[in-house]
């Protein structure tokens, strides 16, 4: 008896999930698929000049081969190359002064105007004295994209540190721990989930900050491409490039959260689900 | 079992700060714990129970009298002393056996390597050794704790209302699993707790903790064989008189007096 009951009920919540999932997965592609189609048929009806938006299958063709000649890998390299020295000069000297200011109230204290000047200042805007500083070379580039993650990692940092719970600490305590294992096994353990935020934001900064950098001066990467085919009035390859910084981007920020999942398995919030 | 884990309070005081104005909190406490002994001490809330505890441990040590661990004074958190709170404060980022050997040294760890799992074995945890806290039942969580704090193999274990969160059927499992390891362990134990059922199943004595500022007013010695039975005369004869104690004799309603 029970066991027919069991038979008739535990099927058809297998069946609504792979449903369920089945649509979730069509619903994700179907409204990239139906904005594509649409702009492919507003270009081919006459609808839209080809010089000012070329179709989607132009620019794939475009994409196709730069793909395939190997020029778009060689500019999105060097571009990467920028991305990744100056998010990681950037990201290093914030954990340094992020950790110092967060366990230090003095510190705290002593460099809450200065950062609170200097904070809102965007990015771009250091641009015309970096090149008065440093050239139009590798060195202002690398120093902008610093910059742009230095103040998300920093403040998240900061702000992990400060909120580690008071509870814990004081458990931290009564164990007779030292400073150097309070500060490995408990604190930075604790800042983990803000610092991960920060480091997601501030990769999110560093890629659009060498996308700027490059446009502004620079004789290869992602940036220059489009701008050298503005001059050339190649809108496909301005296309090409454009794409390639969104797909990129979202690859750096599916990295980084695969990382996050890792180190945050112990996360009830992220163990499941997200 | 030796001298050196006898628990001696002399006249300790302690005063907070309200609103810029000093309060006493504990007033001249005397207190002895014999070694090897479960105390339990019960107190309304905010009677100053988790404040004693804590000078016991050596949280805060801003009052006034002695406290001696054997003939030392304490004069800070030490090995000699463990405390399970009410909330497990776990590491939520170690697993279930890291939480554990956190409490150990590097050397303690290397020189008894089965150590944590001896504990584990002990609270009844050791197939959950690989588990994450937030996987765990606040029951199986607070088991955790007090293998956490009775690693390091204290003379002393404070428990303060560790089994308050926890419903009425968890509680009683535990209370009964605390029992048992302070038997195979010979932990002196001091438990806080506001449930009075709950200080007289486990106390040898059971110590009363009242007034504002707070000061032990009476002190029961409970003479009764273990394991005990919560429903048994003996037992809710205990629990009338501490009853009194705090709350006077039940005026019988109006209705039934006529």
């Amino acid at each position: 008896m029970t066991q027919e009951n069991r038979a008739v009920v535990a099927p058809p919540r297998v069946r609504i999930r792979w449903r369920d999932d089945l649509a979730g997965l069509l619903l994700t592609w179907l409204s990239p698929a139906l904005v594509v189609t649409a702009w492919e048929l507003a270009v081919r009806s006459g609808l839209v000049r080809p010089t000012i938006l070329p179709s989607p299958s132009i620019i794939s063709t475009t994409f196709l081969e730069l793909l395939t000649t190997g020029e778009l890998l060689r500019h999105l390299g060097v571009s990467l190359m920028r991305v990744g020295s100056g998010f990681l000069a950037g990201a290093l000297s914030a954990v340094l002064l992020g950790t110092l200011i967060g366990l230090s109230r003095t510190a705290h204290r002593a460099s809450s105007v200065l950062l609170g000047i200097l904070r809102p200042i965007p990015v771009v805007a250091w641009v015309p004295l970096l090149i008065l500083w440093l050239g139009i070379g590798e060195s202002s580039k690398i120093t902008l994209i610093a910059i742009g993650t230095f103040w998300p990692v920093l403040l998240n940092l900061v702000h992990g540190i400060r909120s580690t719970d008071h509870r814990l600490l004081e458990v931290a305590r009564v164990l007779e721990k030292d400073q150097i294992t309070l500060l490995r096994r408990v604190i930075f353990p604790a800042a983990m989930p803000s610092l991960l935020t920060g480091i997601r934001l501030g990769m999110g900064i560093a890629w659009t900050s060498v996308i700027a950098a490059e446009l502004l001066g620079a004789d290869q990467g992602i940036g220059f491409l489009i701008a050298y085919a503005r001059e050339l009035t190649q809108v496909d390859v301005m296309f090409t490039g454009l794409l390639t910084i969104g797909i990129t981007g979202n690859l750096l920020d599916g990295a980084i959260r695969s990382v996050e999942r890792h180190l945050l398995r112990w996360n009830p919030h992220l163990a499941e689900g997200r | 079992m030796n001298q050196d884990n006898r628990l001696t309070l002399q006249h300790v005081t302690k005063y907070h700060r309200h609103q810029g104005r000093p309060v006493c909190i504990l007033d001249q406490v005397n207190l002895t714990v014999e070694p090897g002994e479960f105390l339990s001490i019960v107190g309304p809330s905010g009677s100053g129970k988790s404040t004693l505890l804590r000078l016991i441990v050596g949280l805060d040590t801003e009052y006034q009298g002695r406290i001696l661990v054997g003939d030392r004074p304490v004069t800070g958190p030490g090995r000699d002393r463990g405390i399970v709170f009410q909330d497990h404060r776990l590491f939520p980022w170690m697993t279930v056996s890291e939480n554990v050997a956190f409490a150990l040294s590097e050397e303690e760890r290397r020189a008894e390597r089965d150590r944590v799992m001896h504990y584990l074995t002990l609270v009844g945890l050791q197939d959950y050794h690989a588990a994450y806290p937030h996987q765990l039942s606040g029951g199986m969580a607070q088991r955790v704790a007090i293998a956490r704090a009775l690693v390091s193999r204290p003379r002393i274990l404070v428990l303060d209302e560790p089994f308050g969160a926890l419903d009425a059927f968890t509680r009683f499992q535990m209370q009964q699993e605390l029992i048992r390891i302070w038997r195979e362990e010979g932990t002196t134990m001091v438990i806080v707790t506001h449930d009075i059922d709950e200080a007289i199943y486990l106390g040898d004595r059971v110590a009363i903790l009242s007034g504002r500022p707070a000061t032990f007013r009476k002190t029961y010695r409970i003479a009764l064989s273990r394991p005990r039975d919560r429903t048994s005369d003996d037992f809710l004869l205990l629990r009338r008189a501490i009853h009194r104690e705090f709350f006077g004799a039940v005026e019988p309603p109006f209705a039934y007096s006529i």
